[in-house]
């Protein structure tokens, strides 16, 4: 994840589904508009409807990135209130 | 008195072990039984049953314990509460599904819709042995489509749109078949890996896929004495007057070649698959 500046992380491969959203969901609205957050989640559920709810709640989805471990980073920039 | 076991059996009733006494089987399609019709069930196990009910393997409700004096009595306070006896017997029995795409979000179909539909045109049809329709809303297959003697399985075609599309990667993640991959800004979809799973459109954070729902159908499937998968024999159907028309030819077929007692996965072996499969072509290209 080089190429993309973040502004804040958080793990959510401590949680499991639906969890797993409600974590990153917290962590973007301590976030401003346009600062970037990376979601770092596992591989299955989460990979699959994280993304797609943090569009639906207004965000941006940058970029997914795949981790050697098989987890994955998801770079999200924060939309407006 | 003489009781006439067979037509008591077309209409739902079950002898049981227990003397003068039948499980009665409930007509429901799709597991989907409103409230008003639970508590008609549940007053008719309380009055004439014993109190409780059994659900069965296809999503029906059989109430144990009706005597044979209350079978009238008891078509009529079910038949009040909205409720209709199911069948059983050699005729197309419980039409069975997921919530589909109305309700669940991996559903590619509506599938409670088109169990009705189904239900509607086939149910309760006498045929050489009991016919099992299955409707699944998706890949994950939780309705066990393939174990039915047409198995229906909600797909989704995809077509990758580039101008929506923002390269992040998650498609090529989530693909279970690994059917798609980047070429630098170019999306390849592998068409011969793709099995119509729909994950690729459903997380893509920016709508970049173009999607036609459709249709896999399982014939000749068997979970009893004997044990066959139902065979995916023709492409993914997208038009619901094809499918209607493949499913007329395949019931069609099983009516006018199974002989009596047997299973359509037998009559299928016994004429020959060849020719099975040539008779729902011809359907399916009208």
């Amino acid at each position: 994840m080089a190429d993309i500046k973040t502004d804040e992380y958080v793990d959510i491969t401590d949680v499991v589904c639906p969890v797993t959203f409600v974590k990153a969901k917290i962590a973007i609205e301590e976030l401003e508009p346009g600062q970037i957050l990376c979601v770092h989640m596992n591989d299955g559920e989460p990979v699959q409807n994280v993304p797609r709810s943090m569009k639906e709640e207004g965000h941006r989805v940058l970029k997914l990135y795949k981790n050697d471990d098989g987890t994955y980073d998801l770079i999200v920039e924060k939309g407006e209130e | 008195m003489n009781v006439d076991y067979a037509a008591l059996k077309k209409g739902g009733f079950m002898r049981q072990k227990q003397k003068n006494c039948f499980s009665l089987r409930l007509k429901v399609v799709g597991g989907h039984l409103s409230a008003a019709q639970l508590s008609a069930i549940a007053a008719v196990s309380e009055k004439y049953g014993e109190g409780y009910v059994h659900l069965t393997s296809r999503q029906g409700v059989e109430i144990p314990f009706i005597k044979t004096d209350d079978i009238d009595e008891v078509k009529t306070a079910l038949g009040e509460g909205g409720c209709e006896p199911g069948v059983c017997g050699p005729r197309v029995r419980t039409v069975t599904a997921c919530q589909g795409k109305e309700i669940c979000p991996s559903g590619c179909i509506d599938t409670y819709g088109l169990a009705n539909e189904i239900s509607e045109r086939f149910f309760a049809m006498d045929l050489p042995h009991k016919f099992k329709f299955g409707v699944t809303g998706c890949r994950n297959n939780c309705l066990k489509a393939e174990e039915n003697d047409i198995g229906i399985k909600g797909g989704t075609e995809v077509k990758w749109l580039f101008d929506k599309c923002i390269h992040c990667g998650v498609c090529e993640s989530i693909c279970r078949t690994k059917a798609v991959s980047f070429e630098g800004d170019r999306l390849i979809l592998n068409e011969d890996k793709c099995n119509f799973c729909g994950r690729c459109a459903k997380a893509c954070p920016a709508d970049a896929w173009e999607c036609e729902e459709g249709f896999i159908v399982s014939f000749g499937g068997l979970f009893g004495n004997r044990i066959h998968k139902g065979e995916e024999l023709l492409p993914i159907i997208h038009d619901k007057e094809v499918l209607f028309r493949v499913i007329d030819a395949a019931v069609r077929y099983f009516k006018e070649n199974g002989l009596p007692g047997e299973r359509f996965r037998v009559t299928i072996e016994r004429t020959g698959q060849d020719k099975f499969e040539k008779v729902i072509r011809e359907a399916y290209y009208g």
